[in-house]
């Protein structure tokens, strides 16, 4: 099983990186970390998938005009326009975190998420 | 909610502060009265307040440290449980670099053997997303507008509310110091080669790696190193909050007709007026050039907006 | 079995560790900025020029741009005391 995992070692990376992502988000208070561990776990699919279409001895999948015809292995350009599209999605979704926690601080006056719950629990009730 | 567990709660999250009357009125609704089967969370009377505090100090403490304990071990286990059963499944992955996998399959080969005759351009990616699969990249630019609408409502600062807006320009003021000569004679001479850069990245996005998104993200990063040297007054002369309305929704409408057009002349195989023209060249590859403008365009205003709302609250 | 690809991948693990583990939240940022620029030459290797152009204009630019920004604004940066960053600690 070892030689397996030695075999997809890019995945298993990717997998790794994930579950750390994963574990940032549930031990950290800040909520910075938090965004940045969320931020962790999109790079950590995006290798994933981009690792799924790698061929041994493929090219970049761009033609040369002068030499149409050769006959050239390419990598599969199907994922890489997923993680590309990941890409751009990604950056949205960070920045709109981040607006959040600007607001929450300037609400709340602090960055750790038990407090901000505390403070809005007192404020509802 | 009742008012057990409305005190059960404060109990739980309140922090190491004794409860003293005013916090129980507000949090019971009621005053204290001398009832001994509320065990301590309820005080009976004022001599009593002091020795039930030090009590209740000490639990506080003692439950919160253990809750926070049990929860952080639990976390770890659960992300090491979460490895474990992802590792288990990359086992059964074919392996990295091999050619018999289920994602090489015959739609792969038609985007790679036939697209050049079909769409017109030389990259394969951009033949792809802007070609074959434009609806997606449609999506894509209407997350990034939604996001940059949202950042909008949340942060901008509107316009009649003065007081605000002046304490933002000080806070801001007071974090930069304006007009850094070193900086200023940097942007001088980097900021026209990085938006000529943006502009070729950009229409050579059929021709070589880029494309829209990238293009559009130097351009962006571009106005934002003139933007931070040359502060907001020369920026406003050319770039306002009208501008970024105008460009953003004419290329996205730009893309959604432009793209219309060519699915309605597909689908009903009519010819159409758009040419694949000669590979290699500029103007070739239909629709791909003006698309890639339209998300360049895009995603330049994006950037910008994003950094001049987070930084100032208005554009 | 690349091994320049593997010692990649090895900082990216060692980058998200150390995440985990700063007090300093100037420093977590800074390491954002880094694993980014790590995942360019990842997709160098991977044969994907595409991702690579895109991933350093957009994650090792203005991503992280907007990560400094926020901080200042939380008033994470401290001008007076002319001490950087990070006294948020968890």
């Amino acid at each position: 099983m070892l030689q397996k995992l030695a075999d997809n070692y890019v995945s298993a990376a990717a997998v790794i990186l994930f579950g750390i992502g994963f574990t940032t988000l549930l031990l950290n208070k800040n909520l910075v970390r938090k965004i940045i561990g969320f931020s962790f776990m999109d790079s950590a699919m995006f290798l994933f998938l981009a690792a799924q279409g790698y061929i041994e001895g493929g090219k970049a999948p761009i033609l040369d005009p002068d030499q149409l015809t050769a006959r050239t292995t390419f990598i599969n350009p199907v994922p890489a326009g997923l993680v590309l599209t990941g890409i751009v999605v990604s950056v949205s979704v960070t920045a709109l975190m981040l607006a959040l926690t600007v607001r929450l601080y300037r609400r709340y006056h602090s960055l750790d998420i038990d407090e901000i719950c505390r403070l809005a629990g007192k404020e509802e009730s | 909610m009742s008012n057990r567990f409305r005190v059960l709660r404060a109990f739980f999250t309140e922090s190491e502060s004794p409860l003293d009357t005013d916090q129980i009125r507000t949090l019971t609704g009621s005053v204290p009265d001398n009832r001994p089967g509320d065990a301590d969370m309820l005080v009976t009377h004022e001599n009593n307040i002091r020795w039930s505090g030090r009590n209740l100090d000490n639990r506080f403490e003692k439950s919160k440290k253990r809750i926070t304990a049990v929860y952080r071990v639990f976390s770890v286990l659960a992300a090491v449980m979460i490895i474990a059963v992802l590792l288990f499944t990359v086992t059964d992955l074919p392996s990295f670099g091999g050619v018999e996998k289920p994602t090489q399959n015959e739609v792969q080969q038609r985007y790679l053997e036939k697209g050049l005759e079909e769409g017109g351009a030389t990259n394969l990616v951009a033949n792809m997303i802007l070609d074959y699969r434009a609806f997606d990249t449609l999506g894509e630019s209407n997350v990034l507008f939604m996001a940059v609408c949202t950042v909008i409502l949340l942060l901008r600062i509107s316009q009649g509310d003065t007081d605000r807006r002046l304490r933002e320009e000080n806070d801001d003021r007071h974090f930069e110091p304006k007009n850094d000569l070193i900086l200023q004679t940097g942007a001088r001479v980097l900021v026209p080669v990085i938006q000529l850069f943006g502009i070729y990245v950009i229409l050579n996005g059929h021709l070589g790696p880029g494309g829209g998104f990238s293009g559009g993200a130097i351009m962006g990063a571009g106005l934002i190193l003139y933007l931070s040297a040359f502060g907001f007054a020369r920026t406003e002369r050319f770039f306002t909050f009208r501008t970024f309305k105008t460009v953003s929704f004419t290329a996205l409408s730009f893309y959604a007709l432009s793209k219309a057009y060519s699915f309605f002349t597909g689908a009903n195989h009519l010819p159409s007026v758009i040419t694949t023209g000669t590979p290699g060249a500029i103007l070739s590859a239909g629709l791909i050039l003006p698309l890639n403008i339209a998300v360049g365009l895009v995603v330049c205003c994006t950037m910008y907006a994003f950094y001049t709302l987070f930084r100032k609250g208005d554009m | 079995m690349n091994l320049f690809l593997l010692l990649l991948l090895l900082i990216l693990i060692f980058n998200a560790i150390a995440v985990v583990l700063t007090k300093n939240l100037l420093a977590t940022c800074l390491i954002f900025m880094a694993q980014s620029t790590v995942m360019v030459l990842v997709w160098i290797l991977l044969e994907s020029p595409d991702l690579a152009i895109t991933e350093a204009a957009v994650g090792a630019g203005v991503s992280s741009l907007l990560m400094f920004i926020t901080l200042k604004k939380i008033h994470v940066i401290d001008e007076e005391a002319g001490k950087g960053g990070g006294n948020h600690n968890e």
